[in-house]
């Protein structure tokens, strides 16, 4: 009987079966994965904008408080996009006639809001309250990483819900004091430089005192989040 | 191999005048021929429409979602749950038979393994399909399997629900290792007797090189008996397991410890009237006679009716343990059963799981075919009542007599039944045209004054 497979068959199909595994493994692990990956979820990609406004040059160069443009974030779940009036309030003033804020004045003339391309987007499903966040302590900074030295902004964190999960299982490892939220840089064991009277600390200190003091309860549930 | 202890000998396992050659024409013929039954044919037309009728609806599914189905509070289960059970029930034959009746010697397992195993296997594809379809959002179902994520969560270990997905992956595994583990000397012959070379071709690559040398066979055999001591267990565990899905669970009848062996008696039960179902029209059609004797008949009778006392027993305690119990839930439940809204149902479940199956006691009875259809259609039927039963008498009135409600199947649920019930006869059609739907190697161990060993021969 003549041959139907060449004696190459034994080496390919030996190979297929390492190939097959090797295929199944990796393929399982992406796509399980995938999410934690900058190209899919865009952390450190500067995101353009129609009018490229720089955090830096507001916050560290001017010292403009995150609260004077995002008005909304201790009361509500979000933060507020300020409306272009706000910005008019000083750019009616300084570069009134810059040809880069000519949208700006635009939108102002026209009643027509500027489109913003959003950094943050979490899921439908997920339920964030920033309000809650700051009145326990938790700083713009932890999740939106160093805003003064961003020129444009981008993500810092991936806001999978694996990061989610790291703070509300840990929260003494992230809580700060209540004045202390919208600093930048902030440091407990050098308060001093924030312009805080308290005692130098460790976080592994003050972290367990906040978390009794703010009554920071470790919300793990589902439904704390997707309702 | 015989299980009497009179000194009558019993009949034999092979109809008279077969050599080693006459069996392996035969069987290997139903694949080879060039002629294909036009039967055969009409089956796959037939059920190759509830196929496309079953893609239709897990589309539709796919895109508009589970509230196409009947189930809503207070019955969220519905005939996901009902078909998922009743299925998975169904492939526990085939384990039984190739898995525990091999360790235990029984010389009459030869000649319906190979069908009963491919059945396990097209029958635990049907039932995965339910729960797959039941989470909703299918395209996430790999968010079951304990892989690496990016959400910081793990499964529920503690979760019946998560056991079964082990449960019931696990027994798909084994179930399909066994199966082809077993074909491949079968498939080696039907390489070589077969004429085309693309034929050839195939079948060469499924047997992997089989030569049947002595060292092959060696081989052969170590690894059947590992993979029979692997899916021994599983016989028992993976219906233990479904059982826990409603007995780890507080809803009166489902909260109770008789669950687990009540089910897995259910189970092999149920899936002996399947192989009767698939097996009979089978022998009919392609004359086996020969091969599955009336001998094999008698035995599957047997052993329905053995399950379905075990299963009446189950029904008995269920109900003496609910008026034992001195629970107001558990006894509502027992009146609810037989005289609720359902209690047609339940009814029919009795009549043709307990009282019909009785007819087993007689020799005549199990040894007439039209008979054992009959019994085994009645038997398919009440075991899927029984899933009816616990799934939906026991949710549509719990605690809460403000929560109560009634369940409804609707279109989509019927189309998604009958259509996983055309995927099974497709799939196993399409086995019986284009595999050896008897174990070859096996059978021919059983020609009198054959090999010394079973399959050892070197023939061909």
């Amino acid at each position: 009987m003549a041959q139907i497979f060449s004696p190459s068959t034994n080496t390919l199909s030996k190979a297929s079966i390492v190939a097959g595994a090797l295929l199944a493994g990796t393929g399982a692990f992406a796509l399980t994965t995938a999410n934690r990956w900058p190209w899919i979820n865009n952390v450190a990609v500067a995101m353009e904008q129609e009018v490229p406004f720089s955090h830096k040059h507001h916050v560290a160069g001017l010292g403009v408080d995150c609260r004077f443009c995002h008005t909304a974030v201790e009361e509500s779940a979000n933060a507020g996009i300020p409306p272009v009036k706000t910005c008019m309030g000083c750019h009616s003033i300084v570069w009134k006639d810059a040809p880069l804020l000519e949208p700006i004045r635009e939108s102002y003339r026209t009643d027509v809001p500027i489109q913003w391309n959003r950094v943050h987007d979490l899921p439908d499903f997920v339920f964030f309250n920033h309000s809650i966040h700051l009145k326990k302590g938790i700083g713009c900074e932890s999740c939106h990483g160093r805003v003064d030295e961003m020129p444009l902004m981008w993500k810092v964190n991936s806001l999978n819900m694996e990061w989610c999960l790291a703070c509300h299982r840990n929260p003494q490892d992230f809580v700060r004091p209540r004045d202390q939220v919208t600093t930048m840089g902030w440091d407990p064991e050098r308060p001093e430089k924030s312009g805080s009277n308290l005692p130098p600390m460790s976080q592994a200190e003050i972290g367990p005192k906040l978390v009794q003091e703010y009554q920071i309860q470790s919300l793990t549930n589902c439904s704390t989040c997707h309702r | 191999m015989s299980n009497k202890t009179t000194d009558v000998e019993p009949p034999a396992l092979i109809g008279p005048g077969h050599s080693l050659a006459s069996v392996t024409d035969k069987i290997a013929d139903m694949v080879l021929t060039k002629r294909t039954p036009l039967g055969w044919w009409l089956a796959i037309a037939v059920s190759g429409t509830f196929v496309g009728i079953l893609g239709f609806t897990v589309l539709s599914l796919f895109f508009r979602g589970v509230g196409l189905w009947g189930i809503n509070n207070p019955v969220g289960w519905g005939f996901a749950i009902i078909n998922f059970v009743w299925w998975i029930g169904i492939g526990h034959a085939g384990t039984l038979i190739s898995a525990i009746l091999l360790l235990l010697r029984q010389g009459w397992r030869t000649s319906i393994n190979r069908a009963a195993e491919a059945m396990t296997i097209f029958a635990v594809m049907c039932a995965g399909m339910y729960p797959l379809m039941h989470t909703g959002r299918p395209w996430l179902a790999f968010w079951m399997l304990p892989l690496p994520n990016s959400m910081g969560m793990w499964q529920n270990f503690r979760s019946p629900l998560i056991w079964d997905v082990f449960a019931v992956s696990t027994y798909a595994t084994v179930s399909l290792v066994f199966w082809y583990v077993g074909m491949v000397p079968d498939l080696a012959t039907l390489r070589d007797r077969a004429r085309n070379i693309w034929v050839k071709r195939a079948y060469g690559a499924l047997c992997l090189g089989w030569r049947g040398a002595a060292s092959h066979w060696d081989r052969y055999e170590i690894a059947s008996l590992l993979l029979a001591g692997l899916s021994a267990p599983l016989v028992v565990s993976v219906h233990t397991v479904v059982s826990f899905d409603f007995a780890a669970g507080i809803i009166p009848g489902w909260h109770t410890t008789i669950f687990p062996p009540y089910f897995v008696a259910g189970a092999i039960f149920a899936g002996f009237a399947m192989v009767l179902t698939l097996m009979l029209p089978l022998r009919a059609w392609y004359r086996l006679e020969d091969f599955i004797t009336e001998r094999h008949l008698q035995n599957m009778g047997k052993v329905m009716l053995a399950t379905g006392l075990i299963v009446a027993y189950g029904y008995a305690i269920e109900g003496f343990m609910a008026w034992y119990s001195g629970s107001a839930y558990e006894q509502f439940m027992l009146t609810n059963r037989l005289t609720g809204p359902y209690k047609y149902e339940y009814w029919s479940l009795l009549l043709c799981n307990i009282l019909i199956p009785q007819i087993m006691w007689s020799k005549k009875a199990r040894s007439s075919v039209w008979m054992l259809f009959f019994v085994s259609m009645s038997v398919n039927i009440g075991m899927w009542l029984e899933r009816f039963v616990i799934v939906v008498i026991s949710l549509h009135r719990d605690f809460l007599p403000s929560s109560w409600g009634m369940y409804h199947p609707t279109l989509y649920d019927w189309s998604m039944f009958l259509g996983t019930i055309g995927f099974f006869i497709f799939a196993f059609s399409l086995f019986i045209r284009f595999l050896p739907a008897i174990a070859i190697f096996e059978v021919r161990g059983l020609v009198p004054r054959g090999p010394a060993r079973p399959g050892k021969s070197t023939h061909h």
